[in-house]
């Protein structure tokens, strides 16, 4: 659902034109300037909607650029710049959350379902009555069955 | 005057609403028949008032009648006639009274033309609809109304986000509350189910036709929303995990789930509580998407004007509406009769491990949006879900259930051979494994994920035309034979083929598009180039290029590869005066499957005092199937539904020939 009021655009719309590429920022060592790129989709850009650093043109994505990319070329590594951001600015900085405790329910539910759904399902099955319950077909039934597969075949 | 009689038809919409809710019940109470027919035709009534109304707001866009506030807040005069009729969804009301017209519309679908069915399950269907009718009629009179008058009308209206002036756009609307409604109908057909004691294959034959045309338009919508993404914002991305795209995601999770499951139920007549759950849960997403949306409890990229005090309201219809669904549920469920038994390796079983896979799936896109909110609730810390998340969550649980897929179809209801199944999909897998091995052996930089999804989405469509030669007898019947059973195939299994098909071809999308886009972007004066991937991309000239309600920057871009020309692409920067907004209209070269992307930037001080140009060009490798697979799938589900069993009509004349007459898979 795409739809948008107003406000929500006229904060955004105007700013958001992949910013990341523009060639001005970039840095020299191409090397350096990937594994920063690599590193702006990680990042929110904190006033704008819902936006990573990499999308958005405003001015704090850009200072956010200047920051990552200056800490990627003092020789950072990926783990300490994120420690870095996060400090000065919070978890929501991240648009990745942190494999943490109270995190915990974000990550592990999905998996727990699927896991826990599986084990039911097998466990349940598996003690499930169902052979006793499928007796050898009748000889009136057999018929049947070979005469509605006959039907079936023409 | 006209815009009165569209207020008024509205406050009429309701009394009929509640008149059909009134009348139903008494109906169904005193099993009258007269009661029945004047529930139905309260039903239609309701619709045609509704209609009117739509008509009337309409009128009022396509007049520039800027006393209505609505129409002022959302239209412009100079605005093209295209945009001025989609203004009338572009809105906050506007998008209400779309939501209300379909929500009448198929509840007098079926009260008017759905003779089949029995007339007390009939009945409660009618009063369900017509409740929800009620609630949503009466949160757009009291509380949105698009009819309110302004004392002081302005000269110009503000006109609509031109960002929304979109060709895609303007039809997307009308697909996703098609999508989003029409499960309203499958959450009455439960509250029915749940009322009458009754879930059986005639009540899931019922279902299934409005699920599915329910899921199909959906997928249409969401596929339109996500291509206008891609385009209109110029940033070559085509979703975002953002909440609103979560919102209407999640009633399309589950009601795939629900269309997998009827078809237990319908079959084999198992899993009927938890078919009617679905259900009940698939317009419950949808509607608790009309709240995030409306509520403003999230940030998103695009939100409607946000208004707090609708969103309790809408909350509150959410919570009565599914508070007595699940209530009921609760209630009734318990006392329906348990299905047939099953093997854990059947094609029941198969679908069940479907289920939970989405089930799981919507979870997670529920989390994921809500999560935020839940932390910052309980502890006063923010945090952000986003792509990464995603990534990490939701695509292994896609990946577990695209593994699954295949063998399904293959396997018999009941008790399945699973080996002999796997042993028929050999060839299925060894082409997806090489696919697999080849794209990560040839593709600079490795992405291990990637090629395990384009692997995966191989996996699907051999895996289909492997089950379509397993149903012909292909290779072990005389030619003849094969023909003969290639045309006895029913629509319905061809639907499942095409939608199944169309998943593994958006995985390819989805997938390479991913890893291997490449991006360049450059300040160019004129007759400068850039290089992407294989492409060279000229800026050549740049000339004005002014619009019905914009002035614009269009440059002339010439795009090559290794010297030859591939296109002559028109990327735009415009300016609506009327918003004060800049939006840029990116140039689209198709190159096969491939999109070389062009986006026009600001103009920059170039180098020796040249005027220059920022210009941004993507190469986005098999972009096109990103959305060809999912409008395969609705192509499927429309396939699905023209199934002559499926017709509306067809379980009565199916019930009519018997028990025998279900046909043989």
């Amino acid at each position: 659902m795409k739809r948008i009021g107003l406000l929500g655009w006229l904060l955004v719309a105007v700013l958001s034109m992949g910013a990341a590429a523009d060639p001005s920022e970039r840095l020299a060592d191409p090397v350096l300037e990937a594994r920063a790129k690599a590193l702006f989709p990680q990042i929110r850009c904190m006033v704008c909607q819902n936006e990573s650093i990499d999308d958005s043109q405003a001015d704090l994505a850009a200072d956010l650029r200047k920051i990552v990319r200056e800490e990627v070329a003092a020789g950072r590594s990926d783990t300490e710049v994120r420690t870095y951001l996060v400090q000065r600015y919070g978890e929501y900085v991240m648009l990745k959350p942190a494999f943490s405790l109270t995190n915990g329910a974000l990550w592990v539910t999905p998996f727990a379902i699927v896991f826990l759904g599986l084990i039911g399902f097998f466990l349940r099955k598996s003690g499930s009555p169902d052979q006793a319950q499928e007796a050898a077909l009748t000889p009136e039934e057999q018929a049947l069955l070979t005469k509605l597969q006959a039907s079936e075949a023409e | 005057m006209i815009v009165e009689i569209g207020a008024f038809c509205l406050i009429l919409s309701l009394i009929l609403s509640a008149a059909q809710v009134g009348l139903s019940v008494i109906g169904r109470i005193r099993r009258s028949a007269v009661f029945y027919g004047a529930g139905e035709g309260a039903a239609g009534a309701a619709f045609l008032m509704v209609m009117i109304a739509f008509a009337a707001l309409m009128y009022a866009f396509v007049t520039s009648d800027f006393s209505v506030a609505n129409v002022a807040a959302n239209s412009h005069s100079a605005k093209p006639m295209l945009y001025k009729i989609a203004g009338v969804w572009g809105s906050h009301e506007g998008s209400m009274l779309l939501w209300c017209l379909a929500l009448t519309g198929f509840g007098a679908i079926v009260a008017l033309m759905a003779r089949g069915l029995p007339a007390a399950m009939k009945a409660v269907v009618v009063a369900s609809q017509g409740s929800l009718g009620v609630l949503f009629l009466a949160y757009t009179v009291f509380a949105s109304n698009p009819f309110v008058r302004l004392l002081q009308p302005p000269v110009e209206g503000r006109s609509l986000n031109p960002l929304l002036q979109d060709p895609a756009l303007a039809f997307h609307p009308p697909f996703l509350y098609g999508g989003y409604v029409g499960f309203s109908i499958v959450f009455s057909f439960a509250v029915a189910a749940l009322v009458e004691g009754r879930v059986d294959a005639a009540w899931a034959r019922w279902v299934r036709p409005w699920s599915l045309a329910a899921w199909s338009l959906l997928t249409v919508g969401i596929t339109l929303g996500a291509f206008w993404a891609y385009y209109e914002l110029g940033w070559g991305g085509w979703w975002f995990w953002d909440p609103v795209e979560n919102a209407s995601f999640m009633p399309w999770l589950i009601g795939t789930a629900l269309l997998h499951s009827a078809v237990v139920t319908e079959k084999r007549g198992a899993l009927p509580g938890w078919t009617v759950f679905l259900a009940l849960g698939a317009f419950t997403f949808s509607m608790l998407g009309a709240f995030l949306v409306r509520s403003g409890v999230l940030t998103s990229v695009h939100a409607f004007a946000v208004d707090p005090k609708r969103g309790i309201l809408l909350l509150t219809i959410l919570g009565i509406a599914a508070g007595t669904g699940f209530g009921l549920f609760a209630w009734r469920a318990p006392k329906l009769a348990p299905g047939g038994l099953f093997a854990p390796i059947s094609r029941e079983g198969a679908l069940v491990i479907n289920n939970l896979v989405l089930s799981a799936a919507t979870v997670t896109v529920l989390l994921g949006t809500l999560y935020p909110l839940i932390k910052e609730a309980l502890t006063g810390q923010s945090l952000s879900v986003g792509t990464p998340y995603f990534n990490l969550t939701f695509a292994p649980l896609m990946g577990l259930a695209f593994l699954v897929l295949p063998v399904g179809p293959l396997l018999s209801w009941k008790r399945g051979d699973g080996l002999g199944a796997l042993q028929r999909l050999w060839a299925a897998a060894g082409v997806a494994v090489a696919i697999a091995l080849t794209v990560l052996w040839v593709q600079k930089p490795t992405h291990v994920a990637a090629a395990v999804g384009m692997g995966l989405g191989v996996w699907l469509i051999v895996g289909v035309f492997v089950e379509i030669a397993e149903r012909i007898h292909l290779g072990r019947a005389s030619p003849a034979e094969v023909r003969r059973r290639l045309g006895g195939l029913p629509r319905g299994a061809w639907g499942m083929s095409l939608a199944h098909a169309g998943l593994g071809v958006f995985a390819l999308g989805a997938c390479f598009e991913t890893a291997w886009k490449i991006e360049a972007a450059q300040a160019l004066s004129l007759n400068q180039s850039i290089t992407v991937g294989a492409y060279q991309v000229q800026l050549s000239d740049v000339v004005a290029a002014n619009g019905a309600n914009y002035i614009a920057e269009r440059g002339l871009v010439t795009v090559t590869k290794n010297g030859k020309p591939v296109c002559d692409a028109k990327p735009e920067r415009r300016f609506y005066p009327a918003n004060s907004q800049t939006t840029s209209e990116v140039a689209l070269c198709l190159e096969g499957l491939d999109d070389v992307y062009l986006v026009m930037g600001e103009r920059r001080a170039g180098t020796e005092g040249q005027p220059a140009w920022l210009v941004r060009a993507y190469w986005n490798p098999l972009a096109r199937l990103i959305f060809l697979g999912p409008l395969l799938m609705a192509l499927g589900g429309a396939v699905s539904l023209s199934d002559r069993r499926l017709r509306f009509a067809a379980p009565r004349r199916a019930a009519e020939a018997g028990a025998v007459a279900v046909p043989a898979e």
